[in-house]
């Protein structure tokens, strides 16, 4: 064995070590900003497909129109509730204003189901497989942003990244949860 | 079970089950990269063996990797597309089927991966598969038979279980598998035919004769019995990778029933895929080779399909 090795074995094992211990903390620092970036990521794909569901409905509407001509208080809450969702600012407020909008969005179902023109019409088949899409994206959505604040707070709390997360202020996140009862059932949208 | 009777086990925060989840893939991933290292390994000694045995042992091992490595980077390049274009699948457009373009967004969605592009395959016989080597490239496959006899819930889960295969990265781990499998059986195939030709005497290096007649011994008896391990082996990850698959199923749509439903109906189903064959027997979610339907033993690449529903069942509770 040469000689710089053999005479400060003690000195390259404790470099090894603490070369080792500055990889983790490096690696556990930067888990904890993906994570971080991950859980924004997922929020923000909540609030496309929220949108998406917005831009469906004047579709939903129009064709809706022709065929509901006595049921115009129906069709009218729901653009009110669209516009209020949209004009929302804080995330209290649109959480309340999306209740809203899944509520008059079932009425509109509920009065279609005796409108047997409507339902065979091929524009609101589409839109029926659309809306349901569309409520099915928001749940998942929900969901993946649930499940990556669930894998990031883990991170925050366990040991020993929560070390590293102590060090820089890295917090937890909140879950998203649905306050009212009744919105946490989809839109069956059953023609 | 009917459909109708059916109670959706949903709930909008799962806060507990992640870590079950989470837990059983920390599993399979640990035991899945033992069985992977265990491969390489019986590379390296097969390698080793006939290295020595010809002159040099590490030359051998070297040899066996650069095989491996070789038909890697082959598959990797151009694999994915190959295989599609074999089975006869054409890429779907959203328009011919928007239900089930919406099936595939929503899942990518709840899985957090972009979504990979769809592929049609007209056969009765109801299946799917998916490739590619990241969650980027990725491509997932059904039968014309899958889309018409499954309802949209099951249909879901059945892509969440490709989905599944494809966020954890099983595509690229199957091939590196089959890759590590065939290298062993031609460096295995390649030794003992140059037995079979007599050449005994050929060894460049006599390292005297006790030692090299041990390593010959050894080398035959290797190359025996190491096509035979390894194929064991790759099995018993298939399966390993299937079970998870189905747990990221029910992970990621939250209706284990779904799936329960839509593998008993595959299974039971008795038209066989017409483009059925060994190389790609693993991809499927169920074995297409229908003769072979309980599955269960050592060399199938499904496991039973008591095993999957009851494992479903566990993460129910």
């Amino acid at each position: 064995m040469p000689y710089f090795l053999a005479a400060y074995t003690g000195l390259w094992i404790g470099l090894g070590v603490v070369v080792l211990f500055v990889l983790m903390f490096v690696g556990i620092y930067n888990g904890l900003v993906a994570g971080r970036n991950s859980c924004k990521n997922a929020w923000a794909q909540v609030d496309v497909q929220l949108k998406r569901r917005y831009d469906l409905i004047p579709n939903l509407v129009e064709t809706a129109k022709g065929y509901l001509k006595h049921e115009r208080e129906t069709l009218e809450a729901v653009i009110k509730a669209r516009q209020m969702a949209i004009d929302a600012s804080s995330i209290k407020e649109q959480a309340k204003a999306e209740n809203m909008l899944t509520s008059t969005l079932r009425s509109l179902f509920a009065v279609s189901e005796s409108y047997p023109d409507l339902k065979a019409n091929q524009n609101m088949m589409a839109l029926q497989e659309e809306l349901t899409s569309t409520e099915n994206r928001i749940g998942f959505s929900r969901q993946n942003y649930n499940d990556t604040v669930l894998g990031f707070n883990n991170r925050v709390q366990q040991f020993p990244s929560n070390v590293i997360a102590g060090m820089f202020g890295f917090k937890e996140e909140e879950f998203f949860e649905l306050e009212d009862q009744a919105a946490r059932e989809p839109v069956k949208v059953k023609f | 079970m009917p459909a109708t009777e059916v109670k959706p086990y949903k709930a909008p925060v799962l806060r507990g089950s992640r870590k079950t989840f989470a837990e059983l893939q920390k599993v399979n991933r640990r035991r899945s990269l033992f069985l992977a290292a265990s491969l390489i390994l019986i590379l390296g000694i097969l390698g080793a063996l006939v290295g020595s045995y010809f002159g040099d042992w590490l030359i051998g091992v070297a040899g066996g990797m650069v095989l491996a490595v070789i038909q890697f980077s082959i598959a990797r390049s151009a694999g994915n597309k190959m295989v599609l274009a074999a089975m006869g699948a054409k890429p779907l457009d959203r328009r011919d089927d928007p239900q089930l373009v919406n099936v595939v967004e929503e899942i990518a969605i709840a899985a957090g991966i972009p979504c990979p592009e769809i592929y049609l395959m007209q056969d009765d016989s109801p299946n799917a598969f998916a490739t590619g080597f990241t969650p980027k490239n990725a491509q997932v496959a059904i039968t014309t038979g899958l889309r018409e006899k499954l309802n949209r819930a099951e249909l879901q889960a059945v892509m969440a279980h490709e989905l599944g295969h494809i966020r954890n990265g099983d595509t690229g781990y199957m091939v590196l598998m089959a890759v590590l499998v065939g290298s062993i059986a031609l460096i295995s195939d390649m030794a003992l035919r140059s037995f079979r030709y007599g050449s005994f005497g050929r060894s460049r290096k006599s390292k005297g004769g006790g030692g090299g007649a041990l390593i010959l011994v050894l080398l035959i008896v290797f190359s025996l019995l190491a096509p035979l391990f390894s194929k064991l082996l790759q099995a018993a990850v298939s399966r390993q990778r299937e079970f998870l698959a189905d747990a990221t199923s029910v992970e990621l749509t939250r209706e284990p029933t779904a799936l329960i439903d839509a593998l008993q109906k595959l299974t039971r189903d008795p038209t066989p895929l017409k483009s059925a064959n060994r190389a790609v027997q693993h991809m499927f979610i169920v074995n297409p080779f229908k003769r072979h339907k309980l599955g269960g033993n050592a060399f199938s690449s499904h496991p039973k399909l008591a095993d999957r529903i009851n494992r479903i069942r566990r993460l129910m509770s």
